[in-house]
């Protein structure tokens, strides 16, 4: 039976009448890699700030390596935290940011060194750990950000939208450096991301977050299983009726979206041009017509009726209204 | 002790990012420099004091108005950090928000205290004081003031969200707390209900304290202006971690 790194029952945030985070539970093994998926303001990084005693949860409990959330210092000494903004001071050097670090971690005098230079070879600093971090690319900053977090040793890394911003070579970069902190050092990772294909690549689960909710949690391959096959997105104006004749069909999945139908199918590659044909004999326009094997995305649409970037828009809209009542970040 | 180490870690960075930027501080300096020189030289022909020259009189009350500006702009780099996330480094870490506090304050109450001394060293190589290196006394006083207004500043910094505001607060702040504290002019000569707002001032005794100790003439005798001075510092210390422990959760 694998020990439980992160045990969370009912964990909720709610900011006045928003309820950023609406009562979720999850647990995470040791040696994990797990993923919170979600559009913007799914509650992905208010879940990560409670679980990192950054804020007071508004119900539910949690256990974070052991400690109860309540046993502030327990958990900030067993967690590593690299946040969605930077946060390194660009006055100081790589190093300097490193010692600091070190000390308010309390780490012993003599370790402090050693222990630096390891983390920075291990993102590849080493050569530039005593530039003034000002003079640092987006890429180098994240990595040094990661090198910070493991300073301490931490047994939990938590990683916020740890690629946002960076470019797709840093980002496979970066991958790379979460994995073998993963599998080398045994580090249990938790990290919040709204890139399917980030999910996808480096979590062994994913919990998908949508409104503050956990919607499905599984394996990535699972998830994708559970769709029950191909997925057939068809764009017509006429969704409704198009679904209805479709209804009486096919022993398929049929869901309406924006714009059209998502229909999953054991077969995809047959369907399609059945749909087709009973389309153009009630005559139904349709526009395009794709089949794929089902992604994350197609998991996020089965279950919210919109995909990932659908959401963004109102989400950040959302935020935008939180931040002006001043609940800020 | 990791209450006081923890401190003295955030006060040394204070010190690190002083010193490579001194630069931009020294250049807040200029305001306070150009009140000595045109306030100084301006009204120093015209006006008469009993007793001692009016540059003599102005120099003690510029090295308090900058301890009051670079005290209370401590507050803005919070705000600073709060946006641009180094705030997050030092919160989700194992220390206490008071030592944190604690640090910031003593932080940037080091830095407002040395440009004092750097004002006194400009006004007594202009000749408009007499430079003496037996500063214990005016550097209480100094330091003093400056507990004061860095905590003020950080209180300000613990309620607020952007620059503007705080900008915008700090301008109704300066200015009175500037003119009431005697810094420009003798109180003794202004009406009753000046003087009497004057009183809750904390600038009144810092630079009254300032004068007694440098000139050896003051409004109130040096004790007073010492525990008053010293009452207003510990509360806004207390009040200014109060708050500041309150914003972080």
């Amino acid at each position: 039976m694998p020990v439980s790194a992160i045990e969370v029952s009912g964990l909720s945030k709610h900011f006045g009448s928003l309820k950023a985070v609406d009562s979720v539970s999850f647990s995470v093994a040791e040696g994990e890699i797990f993923g919170l998926l979600g559009p913007n303001g799914a509650g992905k990084t208010t879940t990560i700030s409670m679980l990192a005693t950054m804020l007071f949860p508004s119900n539910g409990k949690a256990k974070v390596a052991g400690h109860s959330l309540e046993d502030h210092d327990a958990v900030r000494n067993s967690i590593g935290i690299v946040f969605q903004d930077p946060s390194l001071d660009d006055e100081l050097t790589g190093m300097e940011n490193l010692m600091f670090h070190a000390r308010i971690y309390h780490i012993p005098r003599k370790e402090r060194g050693p222990r630096a230079m390891e983390v920075l070879k291990l993102v590849g600093l080493e050569d530039r750990a005593s530039s003034l971090v000002k003079t640092y690319s987006g890429g180098m900053k994240r990595r040094l950000e990661i090198a910070r977090g493991l300073m301490h040793k931490p047994k939990i890394l938590f990683l916020d939208e740890p690629t946002l911003g960076l470019d797709p070579q840093t980002r496979r970069a970066v991958w790379d450096q979460v994995r073998t902190l993963n599998k080398k050092h045994g580090v249990t990772i938790i990290l919040t991301t709204h890139y399917m294909e980030e999910a996808d690549q480096l979590c062994d689960r994913i919990a998908i977050m949508d409104h503050g909710r956990i919607i499905a949690l599984d394996t990535p391959d699972k998830l994708k299983a559970s769709l029950g096959g191909d997925v057939i997105t068809i764009l017509t104006p006429d969704a409704g009726k198009l679904e209805k004749c479709l209804q009486v069909k096919a022993p398929a999945t049929i869901k309406q979206v924006d714009g059209g139908l998502v229909v999953t199918s054991k077969r995809g590659d047959k369907a399609a041009p059945k749909i087709l044909s009973i389309a153009h004999n009630r005559g139904i326009r349709v526009d395009s017509i794709n089949v794929k094997k089902p992604s994350l995305e197609d998991v996020f649409i089965q279950h919210t009726g919109r995909s990932i970037r659908e959401r963004e828009a109102s989400t950040t809209e959302v935020m935008r209204a939180v931040y002006n009542t001043g609940w800020g970040k | 002790m990791s209450f006081l180490s923890d401190a003295y870690t955030i006060w040394a960075r204070e010190m690190i990012r002083f010193w490579r930027q001194r630069a931009r501080v020294i250049s807040s300096l200029a305001m306070p420099f150009f009140w000595l020189v045109f306030i100084g030289y301006g009204f120093g022909g015209s006006l008469k004091l009993p007793g001692m020259d009016y540059t003599k009189f102005l120099a003690p009350g510029v090295v308090g108005m900058s301890i009051l500006f670079t005290g209370l702009f401590t507050g803005l780099s919070v705000i600073w950090e709060r946006q641009f996330g180094f705030l997050k480094e030092m919160m989700v870490a194992p220390v206490s928000r008071t030592s944190i506090m604690l640090g910031k304050t003593l932080g940037g109450a080091t830095i407002a205290v040395l440009n004092g001394l750097v004002m006194y060293i400009i006004a007594s190589a202009m000749g408009m004081i007499d430079f003496t290196i037996a500063l214990g006394v005016p550097l209480v006083f100094m330091a003093l003031t400056a507990l004061c207004f860095v905590s003020i500043g950080l209180m300000m910094a613990s309620r607020m969200r952007n620059f503007e505001a705080f900008q915008a607060l700090m301008t109704f702040l300066i200015v009175p707390t500037m003119f009431l504290s005697g810094s420009l002019f003798p109180l003794a000569s202004t009406p009753g209900w000046m003087q009497a707002v004057s009183y809750a001032d904390p600038l009144t005794y810092g630079v009254d304290g300032l004068r007694g100790a440098l000139l050896g003439a003051s409004y109130h005798s040096l004790w007073v202006d010492f525990w008053l001075l010293s009452a207003f510092a510990v509360f806004f210390l207390l009040l200014g971690a109060h708050y500041f422990r309150k914003s972080a959760n």
